[in-house]
């Protein structure tokens, strides 16, 4: 802790409140559908393990042919995996647009999203991070790098979902599957996607234990006592 | 947990709630894991309930999502695929001993029955057009298809008020499907003898297979024998085993 932090910890901080309920929710629901909707996408990827059209030329993927893990796959066959992908993927969609909303209608949002002006400040955070730095650059409720994340991965959702809709209904949405490139390309980004949710789920999980212990009681109970600020 | 004290207490009743509200998403998320760990399907349990959520999303994409009008993009002969797989359930190719005795019925729930022969369809309204095969595997291959829509069908059979469901049945061994009456009243959806300006092979379902580029490629009857007019919804081969029943693209 000490080598990332050079400011002195004071002893013990006083809880303050840091996740509304809408946002502790939200966020464990999502974290146990995304894992069902990754589980079951993996066992639906493996009826076709590769993308483009029959007999034409293939994206490049390194997961050609892959069959992934028993352990990580959810529904057993092709059947099973679709209705349980087609099961979660509406109240994953209510829970983003329930975040969502609460983002815009509380303010919040603010503390969040990743601006231009957030661009010198994340260089100077990533020089922290890098050790080319030594003080803690000062911050509001996330750090330049954590709003770049956190913007980043509603964007990434909003994709999964987006991409997620033209490989369900290509006709009835074929502008938007036109939009992403067509029906293969829709799966071949929609299929990313999930590589994006997995590294930064691990990279989450890392910083958490790692940098703010004190940040897995809050997103569980709503309080915070750790040594970042709870506001901007 | 990295904090060994217990925290800090601000308002015992909220903090109560939420730690019954984290144990209950750690149970669900404790339950999904050791589900995937299963590849599981749900089990007695689930299933139904998954089967029953996959009824909405069939309601959603018949009365919400379907569009009876919009038209499935056509492309050019130049662009079909080299290949398109083709499926049966029998052990071997399903092929007619004698096509010549081959008669396609329309019966149920209609003002005229109808038995027609290869000849008798060919005669009929024609339409052909190149579009792209959704499989439910994930894959997709363009072909041209060349047949007699299914809504000239209907003009010639007439169907009773009644009439909500067409069961398609085929010599492919028990191997059928259930249709709404909208989706098969699609302009592109299409009683197909021909295929990439060749007689329909006996791979793609010869004599005469259903097609439409509206469904996924399971809910296209291939050897097809019969269609009978319903008032109760037909399950079907896939269906029955758990693949969407409505199966819209």
């Amino acid at each position: 802790m000490d080598s990332l932090d050079s400011r002195p910890s004071p002893p013990r901080p006083p809880a303050v409140r840091r996740h509304h309920w809408i946002v502790r929710l939200t966020h464990w629901a999502t974290a146990v559908l995304l894992a069902g909707m990754i589980s079951s996408g993996l066992q639906i990827y493996e009826a076709y393990a590769r993308f483009g059209d029959k007999g034409g030329p293939m994206f490049v993927s390194p997961f050609d042919a892959t069959q992934f893990p028993h352990w990580s796959r959810l529904g057993g066959w092709l059947a099973g995996a679709l209705n349980w992908h087609f099961a979660l993927m509406w109240p994953l969609v209510t829970v983003g647009l329930l975040y969502l909303f609460y983002l815009v209608g509380s303010g919040e949002w603010k503390a969040l999203l990743f601006r231009p002006r957030d661009v010198r400040p994340a260089i100077e955070m990533a020089k922290y991070y890098l050790r080319l730095r030594k003080d803690h650059p000062p911050q509001g409720k996330h750090n330049p790098l954590q709003k770049l994340a956190y913007s980043g991965i509603v964007v990434t959702g909003v994709l999964a979902v987006l991409t997620g809709f033209a490989i369900y209904k290509p006709l009835q949405f074929s502008w938007l599957t036109a939009l992403l490139g067509g029906f293969q390309a829709a799966r071949y980004w929609h299929f990313w996607i999930v590589w994006i949710f997995i590294g930064f789920t691990i990279t989450h999980v890392f910083l958490v234990f790692f940098v703010d212990p004190a940040s897995l009681r809050a997103i569980i109970t709503g309080w915070y006592r750790g040594r970042f600020p709870s506001h901007d | 947990m990295i904090e060994t004290k217990s925290p800090r207490r601000h308002d015992g009743t909220l903090h109560a709630s939420d730690r019954r509200d984290f144990l209950r998403l750690a149970a669900a998320g404790g339950a999904a894991s050791l589900v995937a760990a299963c590849g599981w399907d749900g089990g007695n349990a689930v299933r139904p309930k998954l089967l029953s959520l996959s009824r909405l999303n069939d309601w959603v994409g018949e009365k919400i999502l379907f569009s009876p009008t919009r038209l499935a993009r056509t492309y050019s002969p130049a662009e079909r695929s080299r290949m398109l797989p083709s499926y049966f359930i029998s052990d071997v190719m399903p092929v007619l001993r004698n096509p010549a005795a081959w008669r396609f019925k329309v019966d149920g729930l209609v003002q005229m029955p109808l038995n027609l022969s290869l000849d008798d369809l060919t005669a009929m309204p024609r339409a052909t057009y190149t579009v792209k095969h959704h499989c439910v595997e994930g894959w997709s291959a363009i072909a041209t298809w060349h047949g007699t829509p299914v809504s000239a069908i209907v003009a010639r059979c007439q169907p009773l008020p009644a009439a909500k469901y067409i069961m398609l049945r085929s010599f492919d061994s028990d191997y059928s499907n259930g249709w709404d009456l909208a989706s098969a009243m699609h302009p592109q959806t299409i009683l197909a003898y021909g295929m990439n300006d060749n007689p329909l092979p006996p791979a793609h379902g010869a004599p005469l297979r259903l097609y439409s580029p509206t469904k996924l490629g399971y809910k296209m009857t291939k050897y097809l024998l019969s269609m009978t007019f319903t008032d109760t919804r037909p399950g079907g081969y896939w269906e029955d085993q758990g693949y969407p029943w409505f199966a819209g693209v």
